[in-house]
């Protein structure tokens, strides 16, 4: 097999986990941490695939991923970000729609 | 099987077990430690398939700045974190069918792959010349494509600003994130004095290799954002307030250097982004330090998170 195939079935397996681990896991930082477990190996594949004119992949998908990594970065941060001002707000990180929360003194000035 | 194929299956092996811990871990910071592992392996990954550029994305972002983001994340919030009773089996049993089923097409597509697959790199090659940049990927991220660069550029100092809009109103304008303090005598003091000195070089010599070699704009800002981090975190500088304007130029510096570029490129050339042969790689350098800057900025500011504290 070469290292396309194996990191291909890797990457097919990793999407499964990632997928699996958004849905089940019920706290919103191991949902974030999921999402981020991401599809952009395949893309690495194909790229792989493409290897031509002397180089060792086709630096198309390879600058799409990097592109891909950045905006995904950038998600990620507005997402933590959204978690911590729930946390404050509430004092619980938590989805959950009738969680008790703490005091509502933090939610005067918000 | 060949070694080197043996060696890639081990390191297929423990990315996914990696994946399944990061999914699995009862606890919300071991998960996240298993996460930065796991994005430390995944460069291995990305250098086994050459491609060494993305592979320093991967170990800057995921193993480096994102580790610490969760991190801090799992931290704060540890304290407080309930433990939500899971999901019901049969949502459970439903969410491993679907994500099986996933995997299972994905990884029949990988099988099906067009042989020999349709590829851009003999079209990269042809036309390397017009811009003197050696690099493949550093051309169609900065000449083929940059339209998707310039775009993702504005999706980072987007993000920024959709993170300083969660700050309460009496903080607006402050500093982002707590005022860290550590021992002076501590090690992270000591590495927060030692290190950046030699990461802002490596940062820079990243840029600019990022010409003819792996490296680039965004992988030195990564470098430059966390030297900035660490001192920081060991309480050494302080961010700085977001109302500064010296700080909002450094962060539209790069958007802006590009954009002018591009619509230059609309006035005296071909097409937006055109660049003219002859300027090609220094307008490519210039618009890449402006954004080096820019991004050494935005990542630790988004880091930083929401202001915390009013401006004195």
């Amino acid at each position: 097999m070469s290292a396309a195939t194996i990191f291909g079935l890797c990457a097919a397996v990793i999407v499964g986990l990632g997928l699996y681990g958004l849905i089940v896991n019920p706290q919103p930082l191991r949902k974030i941490v999921a999402f981020n477990l991401r599809v952009f190996l395949l893309f690495g594949v194909v790229a792989r695939k493409g290897a031509a004119a002397g180089f060792g992949g086709d630096p198309v998908p390879q600058a799409m991923v990097i592109t891909g990594v950045v905006v995904a970065f950038s998600a990620t941060a507005l997402a933590v970000g959204l978690l911590l001002r729930l946390f404050a707000a509430g004092g619980l990180a938590t989805l959950e729609p009738d969680a008790p929360t703490r005091a509502g003194t933090e939610h005067a000035d918000s | 099987m060949t070694i080197a194929s043996a060696l890639e299956m081990a390191l297929a092996a423990v990315v996914l077990g990696m994946a399944i811990w990061t999914v699995v871990a009862r606890d919300s910071f071991a998960a996240v430690v298993g996460f930065v592992a796991y994005g430390l392996l995944l460069a291995l990954v990305w250098v086994r398939l050459d491609a060494v550029d993305v592979a320093l994305v991967e170990a800057a972002i995921s193993g480096g700045l994102g580790g610490v983001l969760l991190l801090g994340a799992a931290a704060r919030t540890a304290a407080a974190e309930s433990r939500p009773p899971a999901e019901h089996p049969a949502v459970r049993a439903a969410a491993a069918l679907l994500a099986a089923a996933v995997a299972a097409a994905l990884a029949a597509t990988v099988f099906l792959l067009p042989d020999p697959a349709p590829t851009l790199a003999p079209a990269a090659a042809a036309n390397a010349a017009s811009t003197g940049l050696g690099n493949p990927v550093t051309n169609v991220l900065m000449a083929f494509r940059a339209m998707d660069t310039l775009l993702e550029k504005v999706v980072l100092l987007l993000a920024l600003v959709g993170l300083w809009s969660l700050a309460r109103d009496r903080f607006w304008g402050g500093h982002p994130g707590p005022r860290h303090r550590a021992d002076p005598h501590g090690t992270l003091a000591f590495l927060a004095r030692l290190l950046p000195p030699i990461g802002v070089v490596v940062g820079v010599y990243v840029l600019w290799a990022g010409a003819n070699h792996p490296g680039g704009a965004f992988q030195g800002g990564t470098i430059l954002a966390a030297m900035w981090l660490l001192a920081l975190m060991a309480g050494l500088t302080d961010t700085p307030a977001i109302s500064s304007r010296r700080l909002r130029l450094v962060l539209v510096a790069g958007p802006s250097v590009f954009l002018a570029v591009g619509l230059g490129g609309l006035c005296f050339g071909a097409a937006f982004l055109a660049y003219p042969a002859a300027y090609a790689k220094p307008l490519i350098v210039g618009i890449e330090i402006a954004m080096t800057l820019t991004i050494a900025a935005t990542l630790g500011l988004l880091l930083a998170g929401a202001p915390e504290r009013s401006a004195e």
